[in-house]
């Protein structure tokens, strides 16, 4: 089941899986409130996240810094992190930037949930 | 599109967003914090840092991303650094160029190296260095172009420059705030001050003491029960403590006599509004109109008072409210050669003279802030604590109060509709 948090950030769990779905245009509200969203999930022990950029027309600078920051700690904590449905102006963006060393890019989170398949545990995650 | 003309968008989007976040009033360290992230956003640094220097010592984080809270801790800055970034090329600022002239490099290199910082821009304003930029953990993972330096090296003179002014207007706040206190200061010595001269004022009149005080405090609850500033409250207070300071040239017998005072003593006593006036006029008061309040606080509406017989709309009304302040506590209080009045004597005084002596408006002022007392509508019982406690005792109090106001509302409402008709 979705659940809004941290000021309408719309996520929810597959498994060891975090979803959450950026907003329309990410920037430094709409960022930090996603950065919240997926620390929050990484505390409580998930091991991927997903995040959706399917509505998000725009990612300006500070969205770009804030997703990097969001890398760092999945990576600190051992965790997968995927982007699904970038638009392709964006995906121009994160592979010239250098993201795409970081993050895998799937076309859609049904196949961004699939790549991850083999980080699925049977231990479901406690919120 | 074409990755370079992409890049120059995002650059120069980041820029826009740069110059309205240090334009924007917002909080100093959001501001910061911001900046620091449109420019690791612009290049896709992982790690970075903004720290102020106001001169040799310490530095101070501002704001920090991707590296430890306490990756900074320890590190300082002395003239001999501050100097060498100054006017060097920002190729000198690279932590892994070894050949840099730059000795705060080259204590700090393997400090900085550890936390993976790679560049340690200083931010120059006014030929001083304010602060360092540290950056490092490019996403992609190449070396710094010279298109990235040109870009650094523009965002962060544009952090600098913001981070001066918010510092600038800091200072100038800092300032109006001492600057209000000490005015505040200032005014508290002057209101002590006139209290002491109130004090002294009454000690030459042994019958009185305790009197320029107690018209003060009657003015300023008249003043606010009428809807003045406070600033005028606090003036009218001010006016009421000294009415009488003219007091002080009139012969201590006069004023101490025992008796009802012969014409002769009589004028020299009337001398004093008029010489309060002189004693106050020369004086820089922080509130308008003292010294004439002190001259026609004898002054009645029907133009027999003294020393200019005015008429109602001549008297000030501040003069208005001292004199009833006045003219009260000389009824309310044991007089050498007379006991107090009644309430009820007080009342019905009030009443006769309210349009000769006094003017109704502002006695239905003092009688509607004293009503509020005795119906315990206010927190402070100031009159009733002036008047002692059992002056004021018996049921018929609020309705002497009461139909007092009443009747000098329903003078004041007959006397506009008749200047209506004229």
């Amino acid at each position: 089941m979705d659940t809004l948090s941290g000021g309408l950030v719309r996520s929810h769990c597959v498994g060891t899986t975090a979803v959450v779905y950026a907003s329309d245009y990410l920037n430094k509200l709409s960022g930090e409130k996603i950065e919240h969203e997926c620390r929050r999930h990484l505390n409580c022990g998930c091991r991927a996240l997903v995040i959706d950029f399917s509505d998000t027309k725009l990612v300006n600078s500070i969205g770009i810094s804030i997703l990097l920051g969001i890398i760092d700690v999945a990576e600190k904590s051992g965790a997968q992190i995927v982007f699904s449905d970038v638009n392709n102006q964006t995906v121009q963006l994160f592979e010239m930037l250098g993201l795409t060393r970081h993050v895998a890019l799937a076309k859609d989170e049904r196949e961004a949930l699939l790549n991850l398949s083999h980080f699925e545990t049977t231990t479901p995650v406690v919120h | 599109m074409e990755p370079s003309t992409q890049k120059l968008i995002h650059t120069f989007g980041a820029l826009a967003d740069l110059g309205q976040e240090i334009a924007g009033p917002g909080d100093f360290t959001e501001m910061v914090r911001t900046s620091m992230h449109l420019l690791l956003g612009t290049l896709a640094l992982r790690r970075g840092a903004v720290v102020e220097c106001s001169g040799p010592g310490p530095l101070r984080c501002v704001a920090i991303w991707g590296l430890g809270d306490s990756a900074l801790n320890g590190f300082g800055i002395d003239e001999a650094e501050m100097e060498s970034f100054l006017g060097g090329d920002i190729c000198e600022s690279l932590v892994r160029n070894t050949s840099s002239a730059n000795v705060f490099l080259t204590k700090y290199r393997d400090k900085l190296a550890g936390e993976e910082i790679e560049l340690v821009v200083p931010m120059i304003v006014r030929g001083e260095v304010t602060g360092l930029v540290l950056l490092g953990g490019k996403a992609s993972g190449e070396e710094f172009s010279s298109d990235d330096f040109e870009t650094i090296r523009a965002m962060v003179r544009h952090i600098g420059v913001g981070i001066h002014t918010h510092r600038l207007l800091e200072q100038l706040a800092q300032r109006a705030e001492e600057n209000r206190r000490l005015y505040d200061e200032l005014r508290t010595i002057y209101r002590d001050t006139v209290k002491a001269f109130a004090a002294a004022i009454d000690i030459k009149d042994k019958y009185t003491q305790g009197h320029s005080e107690r018209v003060g405090r009657y003015s300023e609850i008249i003043a606010r029960e009428l809807g003045w500033s406070e600033e005028e409250v606090e003036g009218i207070q001010i006016a009421g403590y000294l009415h009488d300071i003219g007091k002080l040239i009139v012969d201590r017998d006069i004023i101490n006599a025992p008796y009802k005072i012969d014409a002769k003593n009589s004028s020299e006593l009337n001398r004093h509004p008029n010489a309060g006036y002189e004693i106050l006029a020369p004086i820089r008061h922080p509130y308008a109109d003292i010294p004439l309040m002190a001259k026609h606080h004898h002054e009645r509406l029907d133009g027999r008072g003294y020393p200019d017989g005015l008429t109602d709309q001549q008297i000030p009304m501040g003069a208005k409210i001292v004199s009833l302040a006045d003219s009260f506590d000389a009824m309310t209080t044991d007089r050498p050669y007379k006991r107090r009045r009644s309430f009820e004597d007080v009342v019905v005084d009030l009443r006769e003279n309210s349009g000769k002596q006094f003017d109704g408006k502002v006695v239905a002022a003092f009688a509607r802030a004293l009503l509020k007392e005795v119906k315990g509508e206010t927190r402070e019982r100031r009159i009733t604590k002036m008047l002692g406690k059992t002056y004021l005792e018996g049921d018929q109090v609020a309705t002497l109060l009461t139909d007092l106001i009443s009747d000098l509302e329903s003078d004041y409402s007959r006397h506009e509709a008749k200047a209506q008709t004229l």
